[in-house]
């Protein structure tokens, strides 16, 4: 892991706490444990062979998609990458149909077509997701134009991590962004690993959010595990992109607990250091919101136990939901290649 | 049928205007094209044009010359060189309810937008189980002769046949590049608009309202009962001038127009083929897993029995496209090598 020691611009955490309501913290709560449920109960079922789909698990970074999508509306965009449970989930979509699309069945978000990678629920904003690294990022931009040329106040957030920054098609993406002001809240989570490769293998800087200076667009660094911290930085952004402020780049720097693909973590197989690892796990972004409504008093033990039966009967239900739904049939194979209601 | 006719050259089809006296109104390929985007333009708000030198007072060649006058400069977008990122913004802009024609002044810049073009624009619409689609065209033009050279004159066509979710088209007529203009702009799925630089001049006649062609449906451009000659984009004209010189020598040739290669009108060729028993393949790029060989294999699996003849096929030689005028001429062929394939064929039996 890269040291970060000159920071770009930070939010000061004592001042974003105290503008936050009580109300709103617990909503952001509520999102960042059914993120961490739902992917604990992933790794409950996985051994059980019949999820059939490579799973890019969130554990860890769970509040950024909770500090972001928290500001959007149903019809705002958000285009995510092959890790993006937490993003459908923080947006609104129905996890029984991500349990059943991971389950390969017809109910499936995706009709069993996608899996993990490829979530959908265009309802809720989400018009689909890729598994290319960096091939998300211009296509939010796009949506940010479509929005633009429509003249409707929709924003498009664009998430991917500190690996699609060595992609062309995030610089691309950034300069005409900027160029036209579009609507685009580009969203970093920086978790400093491109699948094993550390930052400091791929970036000659840990300057992740100065780059957007170079773009003539704001660029601002946060914990991403603090929600706080993105919650503020998400609502600047969003608020600027809305009212036609144009684009802004977000690095939020967190950590994922588990490999790169898969329920297991891969520290074991030496892919990256134990002692950093820990030093993460300390930072647990569930431990430390709850800590926070602890100590403001917006939440009681009580109601946090009531909240955690609420959320593990939900990943129970879409769980029976996903294994007990049909499989596609196979002639199924055929459809959707083409669309046919062209006009 | 006077649009489904293919005029060799201007004075043909001024003395069919002759004949016809009115109602049969002539148009350049190029000025066919920029009337279907002006028209649908017109037509439907969500259509955009974006490109890098869209509004420029080139125009790409002439085909959106002017059109930024008429709907200003954010519907007729210049663009940064950045072939594959802004792929991706239109693949965005059309999934949220937009329907740009993104246009390449060179069919050579497309492998830098592969990434785009097959692994999101072809797969998304399948990838969300139908719930996204992405109607996008994407218009690139191939170029040829004066040096052009290699990364100037490519004609990749084959590459994006191969790709399950894209459409492919390549009209040779003035008439059939304005009906599959408005096809593909309606069409809803990602559409690869293939032009040949040559094509341009082409003049035919083309109605003034906005019609459709359909995508997937291939065209008979001349009867004949010995020999089946499947043609595509320019080389239907080389295919037609070919015809004479083959008559003179006792061979009546029956000449097919794909207009789309993906999806191929496989029941026009191999109905052809049940009359000709014989079939020469004639395009624009190289032989080797090329338009020829997709249909060569379609022929073998499906029509082998009407076959009197093994097929042959006329394309361009598996070498990168040169410089030098002695070698762009053994590098291209024109009528004259469709003649003499079609010659062989009948001497080998």
């Amino acid at each position: 892991m890269v040291k970060n020691k000159k920071k770009t611009k930070t939010v000061s955490k004592k001042s974003a706490v105290n503008s936050i309501s009580a109300g709103v913290l617990r909503k952001l709560y509520e999102t960042i444990l059914r993120i961490r449920r739902f992917e604990e109960k992933i790794i409950e079922v996985y051994p059980g062979q019949d999820m059939k789909t490579p799973v890019h698990l969130c554990i860890g970074e769970e509040a950024i998609a909770a500090g972001v999508c928290i500001h959007l509306r149903k019809d705002d965009y958000i285009f995510s990458t092959h890790r993006s449970h937490g993003h459908s989930i923080a947006k609104g979509s129905d996890m029984k149909r991500m349990m059943a699309e991971f389950y390969g069945r017809k109910t499936g978000c995706s009709k069993g077509k996608g899996g993990s990678m490829h979530l959908c629920d265009p309802e809720n904003g989400i018009l689909g997701s890729t598994a290319i690294v960096g091939g998300g990022i211009p296509i939010a931009v796009g949506a940010g134009l479509a929005s633009f040329m429509k003249g409707t106040d929709t924003v498009s957030v664009a998430f991917f991590g500190d690996g699609a920054m060595d992609e062309g098609t995030f610089h691309e993406s950034m300069n005409f962004a900027s160029l036209k002001k579009l609507p685009v809240i580009f969203l970093c989570e920086n978790n400093f690993y491109a699948t094993n490769s550390p930052q400091s293998a791929r970036q000659p800087h840990d300057n992740i959010a100065k780059r957007a200076g170079g773009y003539g667009m704001p660029g601002i660094q946060v914990d991403g595990n603090d929600v706080t911290a993105v919650y503020e930085a998400a609502k600047e952004a969003v608020d600027r992109a809305r009212a036609g402020g144009g684009p802004s780049l977000i690095e939020c720097r967190t950590y994922r607990w588990k490999g790169h693909v898969g329920p297991d973590c891969d520290v074991e197989k030496g892919c990256r250091p134990r002692d950093e690892h820990d030093m993460w796990l300390k930072k647990c972004p569930v431990e430390r919101t709850r800590k926070l409504l602890l100590d403001k008093k917006a939440m009681s033990e009580e109601e946090m136990k009531r909240l955690l039966d609420k959320i593990n009967k939900e990943m129970d239900e879409a769980v029976e939901f996903g294994r007990s739904s049909p499989f596609p049939d196979a002639s199924e194979l055929f459809d959707d290649v083409y669309f046919s209601g062209g006009k | 049928m006077p649009w489904t006719k293919v005029y060799v050259d201007k004075s043909e089809f001024e003395k069919a205007a002759q004949l016809q006296k009115e109602g049969l109104r002539g148009l350049t390929f190029r000025e066919a094209l920029k009337e279907a985007t002006s028209q649908m333009m017109e037509k439907d708000e969500r259509v955009f044009v974006m490109g890098e030198g869209v509004d420029d007072p080139g125009g790409i060649f002439g085909s959106t010359a002017g059109l930024h006058k008429k709907f200003g400069k954010n519907r007729v977008m210049d663009l940064p060189i950045a072939e594959n990122g802004m792929t991706g913004v239109a693949i965005g802009a059309a999934m949220a309810g937009m329907r740009p024609i993104f246009v390449h002044m060179r069919m050579d810049f497309l492998p830098m937008c592969m990434d785009q073009i097959v692994n999101h624009a072809a797969k998304w619409y399948y990838m969300t189980g139908g719930r996204t689609n992405v109607p996008l065209v994407v218009r690139s033009i191939i170029g040829k002769g004066w040096g052009s050279a290699a990364q100037h004159s490519q004609a990749l066509q084959a590459l994006f046949m191969h790709i399950p979710g894209l459409k492919v088209v390549m009209p040779s007529t003035p008439y059939d590049v304005k009906g599959l203009m408005v096809s593909s702009i309606q069409d809803g799925n990602p559409v690869m608009f293939i032009e040949h630089r040559w094509l341009y001049e082409q003049i035919g006649y083309v109605p003034e309202e906005i019609y459709t062609v359909p995508i997937g449906k291939g065209i008979v451009r001349r009867q004949g009962k010995d020999v089946t000659v499947v043609a595509v984009s320019n080389m239907v004209y080389e295919a037609m001038k070919a015809v004479q010189p083959l008559e003179a020598e006792g061979i009546d040739v029956e000449v097919i127009d794909p207009r789309t290669i993906k999806p191929l009108d496989e029941d026009i060729i191999i109905e052809s083929i049940k009359k000709t028993g014989r079939l020469v393949i004639v395009d624009i790029g190289w032989k080797t897993c090329g338009v020829s060989a997709e249909i060569a294999a379609v022929v073998a699996e499906k029509a082998f029995k009407y076959l009197k003849a093994p097929v042959k096929r006329v394309t361009l030689p598996d070498v990168p496209t040169p410089n030098s005028p002695v070698l762009e001429d053994a590098y291209y062929f024109d009528y004259k090598r469709i003649v003499s394939s079609v010659k062989e064929m009948f001497r080998e039996i």
